[in-house]
């Protein structure tokens, strides 16, 4: 038996959706939950190949080890043998922790189903390579990288079943939560649009943000531009900042540093927009512009505005 | 406060990566190794900023080889009071993370500071590992940290947010940027490392969960399309019938 935790914070995301998917081409599965999301949405994953879902709604998800706690019982009580994470800030913590309490071997930002071998892959080196992981224990964790596969909603919605595990009490107590509204989350994305400091100042983002929205798309940025307060801490991209994948990767005025390159160089296709054509982003690029983003960005909005019209 | 950080090598990012023995091991043929920058800039920092301000005694450790003790120099030069090693091949996360945890469970420390992840495996493992090995709790992505008697508030990054929580020491943190500011190690720093204790201790025994069986270059980007920036109506045209992401 296959379990995906799904977890609660912000509705469920598709990136849930797609570690219901994988899961379903390794075997049965059943989804598990907490907190409060209602019994419509969770019911709602049947339809991408659960059988049930579970939920405790005594646990917050605030602390990870009681979720970690609560994840193990209801695997030992189920005949789990494999756990399936969404790799978002929540998978990438509890999976560690699980494959302890349940000495699982954990493969953490999976890329791929299991080969022939029994062998997944995922990235190394920020990016630079490609890794197969084999998993020597009898049971399993894999936290799959978003935007790895497509979600495929195929049956219909499943029965939701109320729990009550004894994951014991939260030892983390919540003093303040600031989310910012109605942004996209940056590494759930598909589509992003990211500027360096060749956009010279903050007061020039206004064409950037124009371009993200007729997309749809996540703002992001270079280091730079964050250091110097152009641009809020949580939009840097790269090694020391969040390592992203989206479909569409635009960057705008960005050099292309090896550093940059890391975090990003996961994305299915990348438009690069500078004004030197020896930038070494276009050696990372599948579409360039040599070109001033001042003239190309409002530009690209109108073609961008036509297109979406017709 | 007894503080123990866990510290890595890691191929400097300007490092080539090749693969040698049919693509099954690393090639570390020429390459520079440096602290893993998590590790250092933002957890061993933080560490010494806390021993300066409320006193205290941090130890560094590291599963590895004779070949890291060059790295662990450099994290004494920066300012760290001791060092261990233990003397094992970092076989895969579990492994090293069971090692650090029987030696932090002997020795009894207040709090244990990870970087967020090493930057060539990528794991973001080996924290939260420790932390349920030591049956403690365990805070990802600190960004912040303050200490106050046994109790400590961290400012941590939560998927679309930031979010300040208590926990009561000992515990786990994994530290990422916001923590602390990079530091040089100056003259007398790589003086005194030289002679601080750096202990080499056995592994014990622990059977690794997962291995690296092979691995393999992504396959090479076709030459970039380069579009006339005065026509960007064709670049919508390629990226909604060609590239299909629009
Ligand atoms: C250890 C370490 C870690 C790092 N981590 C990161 C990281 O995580 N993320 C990151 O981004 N960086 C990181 N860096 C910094 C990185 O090395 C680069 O310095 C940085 O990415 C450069 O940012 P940039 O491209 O915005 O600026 P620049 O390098 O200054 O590039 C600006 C670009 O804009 C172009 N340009 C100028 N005017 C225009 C115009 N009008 N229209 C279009 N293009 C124009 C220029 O040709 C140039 O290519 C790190 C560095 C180190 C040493
Ligand atoms: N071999 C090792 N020895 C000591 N600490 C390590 C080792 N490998 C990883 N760590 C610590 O665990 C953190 C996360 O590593 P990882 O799980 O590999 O991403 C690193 O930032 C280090 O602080």
């Amino acid at each position: 038996m296959i379990l995906v935790y799904i977890n609660s914070t912000n509705g469920i995301s598709k990136a849930s959706f797609e570690a219901v998917t994988y899961a379903k081409k390794l075997g049965d599965v059943i989804a598990l939950s907490n907190g409060s999301l209602s019994s419509d949405d969770l019911a709602h994953i049947g339809s991408y190949g659960a059988s049930k879902v579970l939920v405790d709604r005594g646990v917050s998800g605030d602390d990870q080890q009681q979720v970690t706690r609560m994840i193990a019982e209801v695997a030992s009580s189920n005949g789990v043998n494999t756990v399936v994470f969404s790799h978002d800030l929540h998978g990438k913590s509890i999976a560690p922790m699980l494959s302890v309490s349940m000495k699982a071997g954990l493969v953490q930002g999976a890329i791929s189903l299991p080969d022939a071998e029994g062998c997944i892959d995922v990235n190394v080196f920020s990016g630079k390579a490609i890794g197969k992981v084999k998993v020597n224990s009898s049971s399993k964790i894999i936290s799959l990288l978003p935007n790895s596969l497509p979600p495929e909603e195929t049956g219909t919605a499943c029965a939701v079943e109320e729990v009550a595990t004894q994951a014991g009490n939260a030892l983390i107590k919540v003093l303040s939560t600031k989310k910012p509204e109605g942004e996209i989350p940056l590494p759930e994305a598909e589509l992003v649009v990211s500027a360096g400091r060749g956009l010279k100042g903050p007061e020039n983002w206004g064409m950037v943000e124009d371009l993200a929205q007729i997309l749809g798309a996540a703002t992001a940025c270079s280091r730079p531009v964050a250091d110097i307060g152009w641009r809020p801490h949580h939009e840097h991209v790269g090694q020391t900042g969040v390592a992203i994948r989206p479909n569409l990767y635009i960057a705008i005025g960005i050099s292309g540093a090896i550093q940059h390159l890391a975090g990003v160089n996961g994305s299915k296709v990348i438009v690069v927009v500078n004004t030197d054509p020896e930038a070494p982003f276009f050696k990372a690029a599948d579409y360039g512009v040599v070109g001033d983003a001042f003239e190309v960005v409002p530009r690209l909005n109108e073609a961008l505005k036509k297109f979406k019209a017709s | 406060m007894k503080i123990l950080v866990c510290i890595s090598k890691a191929p400097d990012t300007t490092s080539k990566i090749a693969f040698t023995d049919g693509n099954s091991k690393f090639d570390e043929n020429g390459v520079q190794f440096v602290v893993n920058p998590y590790d250092e800039w933002y957890a061993l920092v933080r560490a010494l900023e806390i021993k300066e301000s409320t006193g205290g005694h941090v130890t560094i450790i590291n599963v590895g080889q004779g070949s890291d003790d060059a790295i662990i120099r450099k994290a004494l030069a920066i300012g760290a009071d001791e060092a261990v090693r233990i003397d094992a091949e970092a076989k895969d996360a579990y492994y090293v993370a069971m090692q650090i945890a029987a030696y932090a469970k002997d020795n009894a420390y207040d709090l244990v500071l990870t970087g967020k992840e090493t930057i060539n495996y990528n794991g973001s493992q080996v924290g939260g590992m420790i932390a349920e090995g030591l049956s403690i709790p365990f805070v990802s992505l600190g960004s912040k940290l303050e200490i106050s008697g046994t109790t400590l508030t961290v400012e941590r990054e939560i998927v679309g947010g930031v979010q300040v929580i208590e926990v009561e020491a000992p515990a786990v943190i994994s530290c990422a940027k916001g923590m602390a500011e990079q530091r040089i190690p100056n003259m007398r720093g790589i003086m005194a490392a030289r002679t601080k204790p750096l202990n080499v201790i056995p592994a014990v025994d622990i059977a690794d969960l997962t291995s690296f069986v092979s691995y393999e270059m992504p396959g090479e980007k076709s030459a970039v399309k380069i579009i006339d920036p005065e026509n960007m109506d064709e670049l919508v045209a390629l990226l909604h019938s060609e590239a299909k992401v629009i």
